[in-house]
């Protein structure tokens, strides 16, 4: 399963989104869609624990849960910099 | 970081501040006894034009930072809680206008007005099913070519009867998630509001805070540009939670000059035993300097990341904002209860030099102005994620 497969699968059991997440893009506006703070949190931590990494302080904001695409970039990344760690 | 600039005091916009203050003291009883607005300070805020004086100066406004509002709202909190939170939540909304529609012909447009007119805004985000949750609406605006509407069940607009604008959140369109809000503002010949609650409350009666239905119409270039959810993140959170805690360290502070007062007097007839409150006064003073310390902490925390959206968008920067509400609305009460202790019968009493009734009367809305319990609540899913910078200096 790619990055973004496991990303849009972990949205559709946590983002508590009131849209079926299929129907979403993957640069599609997650906050527009109905993706609330609260609900944000739970994602976190779900993709931390299925990714096994840690998202530092400056990656905790608005930008890094915007869309799909911009999740997968993060968790890219910080596969990356903590397996290279 | 430290910022000068944040705390070097404005003496002449305090002056001003001053003024209205005196006028605020002689009618807060009044006010307090009769539940209505604070008409006069109102009046004394636009004769010494401090309506508009965040608005940027290419606007017609004055540019004053942050501290310098907040140094108002406290100046006015120790002389009528009701007209201090006036001007906060003025203040607030006015903060929004600055920060997110500066780039934009008719909020600019607006910002001039408010300055040249020293209009008061209101602000309506509570809406009935929703209550304090202001990032979620029920209702929704409806945009129409170049007109937008709104019909919202708006439960406490705070002097909506004396507002010349109100700004009202909604969601963005009629099929938006709950969360995809936008903010729009109204002018008073754009809307109606029919009144459904009379604010006959424990404290703070004179923000007159009644219920309405409201029913605006508008043209829809009057909806700000940015979504509300950055606009709650980036300008609202801050502005709220800071002005709002120096309108109640102004409270506090004035419960607080009168224990003093009254242990000091007693101190001067018998020099030679201290006065049994003495020992009270302390322990008031040092909780007073922690809720001043905090506002001071914030503001700095706040003139350092403004520039920056990523550190606004933060969890470290909402759940310090956060702290800071918590710790102020409930420090502010022990520090009240403290000084009635001191003065005791004499404080209990209404009309007396040392009556502190309505000082606590009013204490008491700061724990339920978006209620503590929600904000613990998302502090504590935050901290879920967000590891608490530990350092002492950061
Ligand atoms: C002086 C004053 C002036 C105001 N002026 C305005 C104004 O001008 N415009 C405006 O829009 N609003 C205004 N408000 C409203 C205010 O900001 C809050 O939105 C409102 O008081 C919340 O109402 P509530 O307590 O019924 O609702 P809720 O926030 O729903 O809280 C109700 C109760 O449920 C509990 N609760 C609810 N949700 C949670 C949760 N998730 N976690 C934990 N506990 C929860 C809380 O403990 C609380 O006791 C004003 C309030 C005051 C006191």
């Amino acid at each position: 399963m790619s990055a973004v497969e496991a990303i849009r699968s972990i949205v559709a059991k946590h983002g508590k989104l009131p849209v079926d997440v299929a129907t979403l893009q993957d640069d599609a506006d997650l906050y527009a869609a109905g993706l609330s703070s609260f609900a944000s949190v739970q994602l976190m931590l779900a993709i931390e624990e299925h990714f096994d990494i840690e998202f530092p302080e400056d990656r905790l904001n608005r930008k890094t849960f915007s869309s799909i695409k911009a999740i997968a970039e993060v968790v890219t990344e910080l596969s990356e910099d903590q397996q290279a760690a | 970081m430290m910022n000068i600039h944040a705390h070097t005091p404005n003496l002449e916009l305090t002056a001003r501040a001053r003024r209205v203050a005196a006028v605020a003291t002689s009618h807060a009883d009044s006010v307090d006894r009769d539940g209505r607005f604070p008409a006069e300070a109102v009046e004394a805020m636009r004769t010494e034009r401090l309506m508009g004086v965040q608005i940027p100066t290419a606007f017609g406004g004055e540019g004053a930072s942050t501290a310098e509002i907040a140094e108002i709202c406290s100046i006015l909190g120790q002389a009528c809680s009701s007209s201090a939170m006036v001007f906060a939540m003025h203040q607030i909304k006015v903060s929004s206008l600055v920060t997110h529609g500066g780039d934009d012909a008719w909020h600019q447009g607006f910002m001039a007005r408010v300055a040249g007119e020293q209009l008061l805004l209101g602000s309506a985000t509570t809406e009935g099913g929703i209550g304090g949750n202001m990032r979620n609406s029920i209702c929704a605006i409806e945009v129409d070519g170049d007109t937008c509407r709104l019909e919202k069940n708006a439960t406490v607009i705070s002097y909506g009867d004396q507002a010349d604008a109100i700004l009202i959140t909604s969601r963005s369109h009629a099929d938006a998630a709950a969360s995809d809000q936008v903010l729009t503002v109204f002018l008073k010949d754009q809307y109606t509001l029919e009144k459904t609650h009379v604010w006959d409350a424990l404290g703070m009666r004179g923000t007159c805070s009644d219920g309405y239905v409201f029913k605006g119409e508008a043209p829809a270039v009057q909806i700000l540009p940015r979504p509300f959810a950055e606009i709650a993140a980036q300008s609202m959170l801050a502005h709220a939670h800071i002005l709002w805690s120096a309108v109640w360290y102004g409270i506090a502070a004035d419960a607080f000059a009168k224990a003093q007062a009254f242990v000091r007097a007693a101190a001067r007839k018998s020099p030679d035993m201290t006065p049994p409150g003495a020992l009270r006064v302390a322990e008031a003073s040092s909780l007073l300097q922690g809720v001043k310390a905090s506002i001071v902490a914030a503001l700095e925390m706040y003139e350092a990341a403004r520039e920056n959206e990523d550190k606004l968008s933060s969890m470290s920067f909402s759940v310090a904002m956060n702290n800071l509400k918590i710790a102020s609305s409930q420090t502010i009460l022990t520090i009240i209860n403290h000084c009635m202790l001191i003065c005791g019968i004499l404080a209990y009493k209404n009309g007396t030099p040392f009556s502190l009734g309505r000082h606590l009367r009013d204490a008491h809305s700061a724990q339920l102005m978006i209620s503590n319990d929600r904000i613990l609540g998302n502090t504590s899913n935050m901290l879920l994620i967000h590891k608490q910078d530990t350092s002492l200096l950061g």
